[in-house]
């Protein structure tokens, strides 16, 4: 087993001291308290201050525990929340790539529910499908949510996965492969691993403190999805990076 | 005009303002918003500091605007919508509100009501303006005003004390303020006041004597789509295009242009608007007969509407005054904890019922408690009010109009509340839709001021914006949708004659 890291320990001593203090308190006094030089001490309250695990008073500019921490005990996001926070930035992307938008939460360990649905803007009947589950595996909103889940490695190593179609990955590891490709490039996606005739673009969802909490990504033929060597085309990527990242900034001004 | 690419709409609604800008294929590019405080001084009172909502006015519109990373060279024109009847005076001279301004919630004009209702019925005025005499207009709230010092009253006689609803507020100060402001209201905002003849758009002389109210505070009433003036601050030098109510401006933004066209928007409260083309259509089963839009010199389209007073409001009631949810949305997740409503009715007429009962004197119940009600079955409860007061709307707006509604167009936030579509779908056993742009009231004020500047070149062509974004089909059993109605009826009805007396708490 790896030793401890000392840097981690002294945060933690940090947190310890401002949480039992009734009042805020000066740089010095926390260096002094914890026996530590000034610099190293200032060095580790400005880190957890970025992090948003200490707060700074603005008169005094002494510190105090910060709200960040006490979120660590929030529950997890609202899906109707992350719906409303979401809706009208998923309009913009339907509206401006012509293809349907979902988004989607994982609710089990491979299983990816929808959570949104806004219709290809085409006015032809389309079913909605808020409700409905998802093969994490197979489709590119749930590559995208597993690519950054702690447990894929260890869930997906060995694992042997279910085929839809002749395209499903259905090896754990090339799975793996393709995830790792999912966090070099920021999107995930899928030609027709799900259904015959659709292909799909999507990104990962951050809340406020960075976590991922569920997928964005537009879907449609193949056709339209992807170039003519049926890879999809990294400019309607693009519009769905911008999509999440516009989600995680109404996100952040909801728990404001 | 060559080189802009953007119209700003700014929404000044009930619980916020908002900005937003829209392209040229009527797509949202950026929004910016701000909540402003409310204050309820008195049980029924409801205020606004418009100072306030002024100041917001001035931070949401340069913020959209940076977000867009546009220039103000690249904005053809601003659009305004507003919440409705909402009132405010303040000094000509030097910009200073005399008070909060008083809300369309606000019942504190019950007591003028009845009083003004005694001498020829509650629909006395109804031929001239429209709309039954009501706590919900600005006439008897600036009468109120007036009554209450009569120094101010001879300031209002004088013109040196002006009223307005927010956008005649907003534009006052976009256009100088104390220096010049443009002092001006729209046909659709001027219809909500029960001070305007319906039919010739202009201040009645009649009307305006029979509430009291001078002339000369009340501002010039103009078309919806037109250019008013230009800016001189917040965005100086854009032309202001267009000012319309904010459900008129959501009629406008569903591009319901047609006579039959109908939609209904889901927010604080709730308002379905069905376009009556240039007819003027009186109500027999409570409606109110209101200014659709107006555009330029053209002839005013007129509308029948359906107000329902208290909606999203009262999922907000249920966050922050009794705080079983942190945020509006997780209403559809603690109402999913349970599969009905248990036997358990909200009736929410907390400023007396709307359309269609018009009843000043109810107030809200809650009615069906057993011990086996939960949290969820409150909150299936407050989503099934929304729903079954839709429903009394929708009969209502059938009844008059000889024909029955075989869809509903539907919009505005709740509209995000998968289990509440579902649930209208439900109970009006009619598809509900949902279009690309859910901020239509904002979309709506947009269209308007780009029509004006020339940014798009006519009404029809709008239409082409409007695509389909959602889709609930109704899946309620009949006999269960009627056994559920009847309940829900019987529940209202139990809300009438509450308020007996001028000083009990509430009025």
């Amino acid at each position: 087993m790896p030793g401890t890291v000392q840097s981690i320990e002294r945060a933690a001593a940090v947190l310890r001291l401002l949480a039992q203090s009734a009042r805020p308190l000066g740089v010095v006094e926390i260096a002094n308290a914890l026996s530590l030089p000034k610099g190293t001490a200032h060095g580790i309250i400005r880190t957890l201050h970025s992090v948003g695990f200490v707060a700074q008073d603005s008169r005094s500019g002494r510190y105090r525990i910060g709200s960040g921490l006490l979120r660590l005990h929030e529950p997890p996001l609202d899906h109707n929340e992350l719906r409303a926070c979401a809706m009208n930035w998923t309009d913009t992307l339907a509206a401006r790539t012509g293809e349907a938008v979902r988004i989607g939460v994982l609710t089990a360990p491979l299983e990816l529910t929808v959570v949104h649905h806004v219709f290809r803007p085409d006015d032809s009947v389309q079913v909605m499908e808020v409700g409905r589950v998802l093969p994490a595996h197979a489709c590119a909103l749930g590559k995208a949510v597993l690519a950054y889940h702690p447990d894929s490695p260890a869930l997906l190593r060995d694992a042997a996965l279910e085929p839809f179609t002749p395209r499903t990955v259905t090896s754990g590891r090339s799975l793996l492969g393709q995830l790792s490709t999912v966090r070099e490039r920021g999107w995930a996606a899928d030609v027709e691993e799900f259904t015959g005739g659709e292909a799909g673009i999507a990104v990962p969802i951050r809340d406020h403190g960075g976590a991922v909490v569920g997928a964005v990504g537009l879907a449609g033929a193949p056709q339209t999805v992807c170039d003519g060597g049926r890879n999809p085309r990294p400019r309607l990527a693009v519009h769905v990076m911008e999509t999440a990242r516009a989600i995680t900034g109404e996100l952040a001004i909801r728990r404001e | 005009m060559a080189n802009s690419t953007y119209v700003v709409a700014i929404d000044q609604g009930t619980t916020s303002t908002r900005c937003i800008l829209f392209d040229h294929a009527g797509r949202l590019v950026s929004v910016a918003q701000r909540e402003h405080r409310q204050f309820f001084p008195r049980p029924g009172w409801v205020e606004h500091d418009a100072t306030e909502i002024w100041r917001n006015v001035e931070r949401v519109v340069p913020q959209a605007v940076n977000q867009a990373r546009a220039s103000t060279d690249q904005i053809a024109a601003i659009g305004i919508a507003n919440q409705r009847e909402t009132s405010v005076l303040w000094e000509r001279r030097t910009g200073r509100p005399i008070s909060n301004a008083i809300t369309w919630q606000d019942t504190r004009t019950a007591g003028l009501v009845e009083q003004l209702s005694a001498d020829g019925g509650s629909d006395r005025f109804r031929d001239r303006c429209g709309l039954p005499l009501m706590t919900y207009f600005s006439g008897p709230r600036i009468r109120w005003m007036l009554d209450r010092d009569p120094v101010l009253r001879e300031q209002a006689e004088a013109g040196e004390v002006l009223f307005g609803t927010m956008e005649t507020w907003l534009i006052w100060n976009m256009t100088g303020g104390p220096e010049g402001g443009l002092h001006v209201t729209d046909v659709t905002n001027a219809s909500r006041t029960m001070l305007m003849d319906i039919h010739g758009l202009d201040w009645d002389q009649e009307l305006l004597d029979a509430f009291g109210v001078p002339r000369a505070m009340l501002p010039e009433i103009r078309s919806n789509v037109e250019v008013f003036t230009s800016t001189t601050s917040v965005l100086p030098g854009v032309p202001i295009g267009a000012a319309l109510g904010d459900q008129q401006a959501a009629l406008f933004g569903q591009t319901c242009f047609s006579p039959g066209e109908a939609k209904c928007t889901y927010g604080t409260g709730a308002f379905l608007l069905l376009n009556t083309g240039p007819d003027l259509v009186n109500s027999s089963h409570g409606l109110l007969t209101t200014v659709g839009y107006k555009v330029g010199d053209r002839d005013p389209i007129y509308a029948l509407e359906g107000s329902i007073a208290v909606t999203g409001s009262l999922v907000q009631w249920l966050r922050d005054r009794l705080g079983l949810i942190s945020s509006a949305p997780e209403i559809e997740t603690l109402a999913l904890e349970v599969e009905d409503n248990g036997g358990c009715y909200i009736v929410p007429a907390f400023s007396g019922l709307f359309a269609p009962h018009w009843r000043s004197e109810a107030r809200g119940l809650i009615i069906g408690l057993t011990s086996y009600i939960t949290k969820g079955h409150l909150a299936r409860a407050i989503l099934e009010a929304t729903a079954w007061q839709t429903r009394e709307v929708v009969d209502a707006m059938n009844a008059d109009s000889g024909l029955a509604l075989k869809g509903l167009k539907v919009d505005g936030g709740m509209t995000s509340d998968h289990l509440l579509m579902q649930t209208v779908a439900d109970v009006l056993d009619v598809p509900v839709e949902r279009p690309m742009v859910s901020e239509t009231v904002s979309l709506g004020a947009a269209y308007a001021a780009g029509l004006a500047v020339g940014f798009w070149p006519e009404l029809r062509g709008l239409r082409r914006h409007w695509h389909r974004a959602a889709r609930w089909l109704p899946e309620m059993e009949p006999v269960r949708r009627e056994r559920e109605y009847g309940n829900w009826q019987r529940a209202v009805e139990r809300t009438y004659d509450w308020l007996q007396h001028e000083d009990d708490p509430g009025t």
